[in-house]
């Protein structure tokens, strides 16, 4: 039996990736990371700002998101999100443009507590990219 | 009948009338290649959402606590319409489709008495609608300036409609767009959004899901964004439909030119003739008065 199963990653725009030998899946779900591995029981949960680890036999690959929805059923895990970049295809000054927008969001006074966290997980991701 | 300059000026401004159509053609083929693309490509993604909303709404535990964005707000008094067109004209009855749809829409909730507010996307829209539902609109929105229909934009819709709708502006939210078939065929749509239709469920999967954290709360955070996501799936349609529409539009127009062109050369030539033949006959009977 082979340990492997399919990841799709879907933005607005388009599919934005598919592989099918993928053997475990990191994602930051709402309440904590949780990796995810072949015959993971049918889950839905949604993401806050981090990053999702792919391990694959074709190598590994780290994606940086800012929100989404993952859903993992009968082997097929799917990851909805908006916002999502390649950390190979991320330069310096990208990442400091989305740090500089997530810190002005953070330091907003007329926002919830919800947003407010949010945008703080960003800032704090975004600072141990560097 | 017209003299042979009149009709050498009308020939020549009904070529170039099809040059402009037809150059208008390619560019509108063009540009319907990427927009049928990526409307092609934004399915994926409007699907599942549907799909995992729809999981969650069955296995939801509290149906009378459920968040109003799906269940509604328990009355149907005040219709938001948000009707999605475009920028631009020359792209024969696409507009004039989605309105039509709109109109009727419109008639029968004034007729049921109920209360209509009415947004508009895209100027062409307002610009139809703004002679009898003036008074009913409540916000023009045009992105002229985004060159290809982008999730940012339809963000800040579905944000404002999102906003009106905490704000207890309106009870039904509908939105009209065209949706794209083929160049030749873009079916008007009225779909509703809030609250969710939940359209018959053929194929529910039976399967629990495992919820991190609770049904609500992913429910509270993805039905928002559904919103987002519904409004941009609809303007990725209405940007191809328009493409398509356009192209086939001035494939006719071009066609129609030619036409013209070929009626207008016969008679062209043919008062030529006549003029050729009348000088003749006055030379030769001027000859033979002599």
């Amino acid at each position: 039996m082979s340990e492997e199963f399919k990841v799709e990653i879907v933005n607005p725009e388009k599919s934005f990736l598919v592989k099918d030998d993928v053997s475990e899946v990191v994602v930051p779900a709402f309440e904590g990371e949780m990796g995810i591995l072949k015959d993971h029981i049918s889950i839905i949960s949604f993401l806050k700002p981090g990053i999702i680890k792919i391990l694959s036999k074709s190598g590994d690959e780290n994606f940086y998101v800012e929100d989404g929805i993952v859903e993992f059923k009968n082997n097929n895990l799917s990851i909805l999100t908006s916002t999502i970049f390649n950390l190979a295809d991320m330069d310096k000054s990208k990442q400091q443009d989305l740090l500089k927008q997530a810190e002005e969001e953070a330091n907003k006074t007329d926002i919830n507590d919800q947003s407010k966290y949010l945008a703080d997980q960003k800032v704090e991701v975004l600072k141990t990219l560097n | 009948m017209a003299s042979l300059d009149d009709l050498k000026k009308r020939i020549a401004s009904v070529k170039s009338t099809q040059k402009i159509t037809k150059a208008m053609k390619m560019v509108a083929a063009a540009k319907l290649r990427r927009a049928q693309e990526s409307a092609e490509k934004g399915r994926p993604y409007s699907k599942k959402m549907n799909n995992v909303i729809l999981n969650l709404s069955n296995g939801i535990s509290d149906k009378e606590n459920a968040p109003k964005l799906l269940s509604g707000t328990g009355q149907e008094k005040t219709h938001l319409c948000v009707v999605m067109t475009s920028d631009r004209g020359l792209c024969g009855g696409f507009n004039s489709n989605i309105i039509k749809k709109a109109k009727s829409y419109f008639a029968k909730i004034l007729d049921e008495g109920k209360e209509l507010k009415i947004i508009t996307v895209g100027s062409k829209g307002n610009d139809q609608l703004k002679r009898v539902y003036g008074d009913k609109i409540i916000e023009n929105i045009s992105f002229k300036e985004s060159k290809n229909a982008n999730y940012f934009d339809a963000d800040k819709v579905g944000k404002m409609v999102i906003e009106k709708f905490e704000a207890d502006e309106f009870d039904v939210c509908t939105i009209f767009y065209n949706q794209f078939k083929n160049v030749i065929t873009q079916i008007p749509q009225a779909q509703q959004i809030i609250p969710l239709n939940n359209e018959a469920e053929e194929n529910s999967s039976e399967e629990s899901y495992e919820f991190e954290p609770d049904e609500d709360e992913i429910l509270s955070n993805l039905l928002p964004k559904n919103i987002s996501t519904q409004i941009f799936k609809a303007m990725l349609e209405n940007s191809a439909s328009e493409q398509g529409s356009r192209m086939s539009a001035m494939d006719n127009a071009t066609r129609n030119a030619g036409e013209m062109v070929d009626k207008l050369t016969i008679e062209y030539n043919r008062s030529r003739q006549a003029a050729i033949t009348k000088e003749l006959i006055e030379i030769i009977s001027g000859a033979e008065s002599l």
